[in-house]
């Protein structure tokens, strides 16, 4: 019974669209004020779900970020075409990256990613291979 | 601390105010990592940068942090500052370099956030 879903948001992400990169994670955020979810919560999804959303735009050719809801947990799903993460291990390393110059010019690219997703996540599932990735964050309510 | 007293101590242009009366800001984060921010700041943090870039107000916005400080003479496009609008974020701009701006407010009694994990 804890597991149904109650409600699925879902935005396209394109690839390289540094102006647009967190409108997915911003809309996520007040859709959960909205629903009147603990302010704590909201902020770690809203990490979560920016960094990951970050990402798909600077590694990825495009992909999705979907926030599921349910009784007891959300679980923001961020599934993209591309290269995937060769690996994994020194990705989840701080201070680890492959992200290019004029990405860290734009602040982020400093390794930080996957482990922020990772410290506000109570679960972290990580799919990859070379022609996409997939991670599952939950976070428990 | 409150916004007019920020602006006061690091000569700053205030773009956008949305401090009425005496809201406090408790702490300072300055970084040009926004991942960093992501990783280390809190909603009551004054976020003081040297980035001008869009996602500035992205990380503000998603850790509730609702004012920003930008160094070394940098000015925030318009697009910037119209985001910053839409999500309630008082914005201020200093000539002086993040390394003096800090310094400058934590003479004045602007406490860090420590980083305990």
């Amino acid at each position: 019974m804890t597991d149904r879903l109650l409600k699925r948001y879902s935005y396209s992400i394109t690839a390289n669209d540094f102006m647009s990169a967190g409108k997915g994670s911003s809309a996520i955020k007040s859709n959960l004020k909205s629903l009147g979810i603990d302010a704590n919560i909201i902020r770690r999804i809203a990490i979560i779900s920016y960094e990951t959303e970050i990402n798909i735009v600077i590694h990825s050719f495009g992909g999705k970020l979907h926030c599921d809801i349910y009784e007891n947990k959300i679980v923001i799903i961020s599934e993209d075409t591309g290269p995937g993460i060769k690996d994994v291990d020194m990705a989840m390393t701080e201070g680890f990256s492959t992200a290019t110059d004029s990405v860290r010019e734009l602040g982020f690219g400093a390794g930080m990613g996957l482990p922020n997703i990772k410290k506000y996540s109570d679960r972290l599932e990580i799919n990859t291979g070379s022609t996409g990735t997939l991670i599952i964050a939950t976070i428990d309510l | 601390m409150i916004i007019e007293e920020i602006a006061d101590i690091v000569k700053a242009d205030v773009l956008t105010n949305y401090h009425k009366g005496n809201t406090e800001l408790k702490y300072g984060f300055a970084s040009d990592l926004m991942s960093d921010v992501l990783a280390y700041a809190c909603s009551e943090a004054l976020l003081i940068t040297g980035l001008n870039n869009p996602q500035v107000i992205r990380t503000a916005e998603m850790l509730d942090i609702n004012a920003v400080l930008f160094v070394r003479g940098k000015r925030p496009c318009d697009e910037v500052i119209e985001l910053a609008k839409e999500n309630s974020i008082t914005i201020l701009a200093t000539e002086y370099t993040m390394f003096n701006t800090c310094g400058l407010l934590v003479l004045n009694g602007m406490k860090g956030l420590e980083i305990d994990d």
